[in-house]
């Protein structure tokens, strides 16, 4: 007869396990604990062929139950850590800088910079070299905390430089800290991924230092590198950098081109749409309508007054001078079928006029040239504003009155 | 003495030897100038055996060990498991009578084919039979009746160690390391002995003495006692005097890593009372504890059920026949009839019983219980009549809360215990590095689980589910009537149910797949699967063999009818 019941120690420690992750996932603290205090006895047995084996497990389960037990110090975190770290060579590094992690999370800097430290010295045969990625990790969050300290000293020294005390000590640990901190935060920035953090700190250094030529090089690198993944704020980075230091209109106009690319949502494309409206090149301002279109595209910016008001600015230029009437054609004709339920509906310009009146103005606009002066949404709000008195909706009605064959052009 | 300096790099001691004879750190890789002379041999593992096959015995060894032989770990095993029993309540005459006397001839028997010996020599037999009986050795072998009839106190079994040194010299083949002299043999397999000495085999030694004493205890209550630690089992090696040092392959033997099964402790007590040749045991009568009649009374209080029920086990009970003295006696060897699970069969009649008395499939049962409330709404005065569906509720809440605690216990269960094992010395100071940071964590986790102290071993009991007649709640069923459901024909008291279903119309082969019949839960009524389940709590034993004893008794007891049937098809298809 088969026994595939019979309990023995890898079933039993199973069975625990499992018990551990109910309570868990209930956040049932204690009781975790108390299975837990059941669990670590496997550690007494080999389970060197396990993808997973117990040291691992109770490294991770220990964590989160110390994380969250009301009764837990860090204290006793630290020292739960320290015997994780004892128990995997393997992992030693990635332990650490779990630490780390955690110590900064309940502000202890100080502890994390030592254990930083430690970590980077720590030497184990091959194994340092086999955890190499966890090596470089570390290294560049003691580059981050190095820069931590430079910008402290940076905003001591400021404070004291207004007094007119100059402080000689905390000076040249500043440029210490920035030799450290550059030196690391500039390797690992070097590796494919995505830095942010890291890359901010280092043109921040690099900027104070006067070195721009390097930050420019950096956030370049950072956004053009094909090896590194998409990211919009590599982009967003670079903009803000260039805008900084005066560069010219058509770098900036590129640098956001590529954001409105990947993150049409973004909410530097107002910037962008206004920079574009201004430009003399007709091919310009034909993106910025592009690039106002597609942002309101995401519900995030139904409300947007600013973003309507740049739409409402753009589509109320192109119908007075009567021209480039093909664009707007061209961009609502994706949208015609989905926009008037989109923004437009009767419940949005009831809700709009209550909580918005700018909004609504805005957005009326819009409907009225693209929808005609007939539609829900400009009957509604131009009413209820002609109602109120309000000056600027009286105009607002004749100005699409007057232009309605617009419309029609449009729908055509 | 032995090379345990720490390093001076990294301040382990976990040395090994390049091949230039130097001594290195296996764990900073740092080399010393310490070459291997300067060490004591000791150190080096192979020393041992190399002392052994020289054929000295009895020396103690420079580590303060003692040698021992496998056999005597077992001996001290049995004697713990035996003072265990004693403590229970369990008779003296169990350990120093019988269980003594099995084990004596155990020995003698196995140890026929029990080591290598270099041919030409003739096996010595032990100085056990040689000092206390007169009886010729090999080939002779000694009845086990004739031991038992010598005196009795033959010297406490733990002194008895002399056969140890009577012994043949162990082969010089062994290159296994073990801390017992023949730890390494024993584990060598060797088709004409197949009764070698194993931890599950002691409970079996144990059931086969308590059995032949007719002792009130069930194997199912035996290694349940076991399971809750009342009887030595697992780390039983913490009781080995200090110098009895194990290590290597007797970790195979003595570290336990399951719990033993019922089916396994069972067949292994037959293997053994066939091996040692005993004769029939002494007779299990109406008066016995383990007869069905007498055990359905214990499982009818402890399941619940009404006392009246009684009547109707023994009913079927004497129908089948399953209560003759003939059926019920062990006798070893024969291979002809099965052999007698006493506290299953005696569940399986319960079983049964309620399936005839209350069908169990899932409607009946609940209509009957129906027709129990309404009377027992209109009758105020006299006894309850029994309703299925109260009881149920009852059991089941009591059933699934002992189940609830039951499977937390198994999921806690601590294996491991101060006294670790390590399999040589060069993992002993690993073992206990780990074992050191194990008991700090549970520390640790231990003071974070709230007020749950690991509570004490709880007091053995015969019973795991009890009910009182003085709760008002009326949650005790035992002196509830039957009236309800049973009817009055030419005198006789019959059920009013009229059906049956068989739980297997044919029967399995037993010898070819290891039961009677296959059960899955989701191809039988929910009833039937509930109390199946009951009863499997109560003996700790998986439904399927309950099922495949109310099998058999069904077959026995519908055996005419179905004997018709048969007869009946081959007749049509003539």
């Amino acid at each position: 007869s088969s026994h595939e019941h019979k309990l023995n120690f890898t079933k039993s420690k199973e069975v625990c396990l499992s018990y551990i992750q109910d309570a868990m996932l209930q956040k049932q603290w204690k009781r975790a604990a108390e299975f837990l205090t059941s669990y670590v006895e496997a550690l007494e047995k080999d389970y060197s062929r396990e993808p997973i084996g117990p040291s691992e497990m109770i490294w991770r389960i220990g964590t989160e139950i110390l994380c969250h037990h009301s009764h837990s110090s860090m204290r006793e975190f630290n020292c739960f850590i320290e015997q994780m770290k004892t128990l995997g060579i393997k992992r030693y590094l990635k332990v650490c800088l779990e630490h780390v992690f955690h110590l900064l999370c309940n502000g202890q800097t100080d502890e994390a910079y030592q254990n930083l430290s430690l970590a980077e010295s720590w030497r184990f045969g091959e194994q340092a070299a086999i955890q190499d990625k966890e090596m470089k990790l570390i290294r560049a969050y003691r580059g981050l905390l190095d820069y931590h300290s430079w910008s402290k000293q940076k905003n001591i020294l400021l404070e004291h430089g207004l007094d007119g005390f100059a402080d000689l000590s905390v000076e040249q640990e500043m440029h210490s800290s920035f030799r450290k901190a550059a030196v690391n935060l500039k390797e690992i920035i070097k590796i494919p991924g995505v830095w942010d953090l890291f890359v901010k700190c280092y043109v921040d250094l690099l900027e104070f230092y006067g070195d721009h030529n390097e930050a420019h090089q950096v956030l370049n690198e950072y956004a053009y590198n094909s090896k590194f993944p998409a990211n919009p704020n590599a982009h967003v980075y670079l903009y803000q950098f260039l805008k900084r230091h005066g560069e010219s209109k058509k770098s900036l106009v590129s640098a956001l081109k590529i954001l409105h690319d990947i993150a049409p949502s973004h909410e530097l494309m107002i910037d962008f749409n206004t920079m574009l409206q201004k430009s003399k090149k007709r091919k310009k301002r034909r993106l910025g309508l592009e690039v106002i279109f597609a942002a309101l595209d995401y519900a995030g910016w139904k409300e947007n007054a600013k973003a309507w008001s740049c739409l409402a600015r753009q589509v109320k230029q192109i119908v007075i001078s009567d021209k480039h009437l093909d664009w707007i054609k061209q961009e609502w004709n994706c949208r015609k079928d989905w926009w008037p339920a989109f923004h437009f509906s009767r419940y949005l310009a009831k809700r709009n006029w209550q909580e918005n009146k700018s909004l609504s103005y805005e957005k009326a606009l819009v409907a009225g040239i693209l929808l005609g002066k007939d539609c829900k949404y400009f009957k509604y709000v131009s009413h209820q504003g002609c109602k109120a008195q309000v000056k600027r909706f009286r105009m607002l009605k004749k100005f699409v009155n007057r232009h309605n064959p617009v419309y029609l052009r449009i729908c055509s | 003495s032995g090379f345990n300096e720490r390093c001076a790099q990294c301040s382990e001691v976990n040395w090994g030897l390049t091949d230039g004879g130097r001594f290195y750190c296996r764990s900073c890789h740092n080399v010393t100038e310490r070459t291997r002379e300067v060490v004591n041999t000791d150190f080096i593992t192979n020393s041992r055996v190399q002392k052994i096959s020289k054929g000295l015995r009895k020396q103690k060894k420079t580590d303060g060990g003692c040698e021992w032989y496998v056999c005597e770990a077992f001996q001290l095993v049995l004697k713990k498991q035996a003072e265990a029993l004693e403590a229970l309540g369990v008779c003296p005459q169990m350990k120093d009578g019988i269980l003594y006397n099995f084990w004596r001839c155990y020995l003698q028997k196995s140890k026929q084919a029990y080591c290598n010996r270099p041919s030409g020599e003739t096996g010595k037999a032990l100085s056990v039979c040689e000092s206390s009986t007169d009886v010729e050795s090999e080939p002779e072998r000694p009845s086990f009746l004739h031991l038992l009839s010598l005196s009795e106190s033959e010297g406490d079994l733990q002194t008895d160690c002399s056969f140890a040194s009577s012994m043949s010299k162990v082969s010089e083949s062994t290159s296994v390391y073990s801390g017992s002299v023949d730890g390494s043999l024993y584990l060598m397999k060797n088709q004409k002995e197949k009764l070698r000495m194993t931890m599950p085999m002691t409970l079996s030694f144990c059931y086969m003495a308590l059995l032949w004493s007719r002792e009130p205890i069930t194997l199912s209550e035996l290694l349940r006692f076991v399971a809750e630690g009342h009887i030595p089992y697992l780390n039983v090696f913490q009781h080995f005097p200090e110098k009895m040092n194990l290590c290597g392959v007797d970790l195979k033997i003595f570290c336990v890593e399951s719990w033993p099964v019922y089916e396994e402790v069972y067949n292994k007590m037959l293997e053994l009372a066939a091996f040692l040749d005993l004769p029939r045991f002494p007779e299990i009568t109406d008066s016995c504890f383990l007869h069905p009649d007498m055990l359905c009374i214990k499982y009818l209080m402890e399941a619940n059920l009404p006392d009246e029920l009684h009547i109707w086990t023994c009913r079927v009970v004497k129908k089948i026949g399953i209560g003759e003295v003939d059926f019920l006696t062990l006798v070893p060897g024969n291979k002809s009839t099965r052999k007698v699970k006493y506290d299953i069969l005696a569940a399986a009649v319960i079983v049964v019983v309620l399936k005839l008395l209350f069908l169990l499939d899932d409607h009946y049962e609940w209509l009957l219980s129906d027709f129990a409330e309404e009377r027992n709404k209109n009758n105020k005065e006299g006894g309850l009549y029994f309703e299925f569906k109260k009881w149920y509720k009852v059991v089941k809440h009591s059933l699934d809360v002992e189940q609830k605690k039951l499977d937390e216990e198994r999921a806690k269960y601590l294996w491991r215990c101060e006294k670790p094992l390590f399999y040589s010395v060069k993992n002993k100071s690993k073992v206990l590095k780990r074992r050191q940071m194990v008991v700090s964590l549970q520390s640790q986790f231990g003071k974070l689980s709230g007020s749950v102290q690991r509570a004490e071993k709880p007091n053995p009991s015969s019973f795991q589910l009890s009910w009182s007649e003085e709760n008002t709640d009326g949650s005790c069923f035992h002196g509830h009537s039957l009236k309800g459901i049973l009817q009055e024909k030419r005198g006789l008291l019959t059920a009013m149910n009229p059906d049956y279903w068989l739980c297997t119309v044919k029967l399995c082969n037993e010898k070819l797949c290891g039961h009677l019949a296959h059960y899955r839960e989701v191809d039988f009524p929910q009833s039937y699967h509930f109390v199946l389940r009951l009863f499997s709590f109560l003996l700790r034993i998986q439904p399927s063999y309950i099922h495949d004893e109310v099998c058999m008794i069904e077959h026995k007891l519908f055996n005419k009818k179905l004997y018709k049937k048969l007869k009946y098809n081959t007749v049509l298809r003539k």
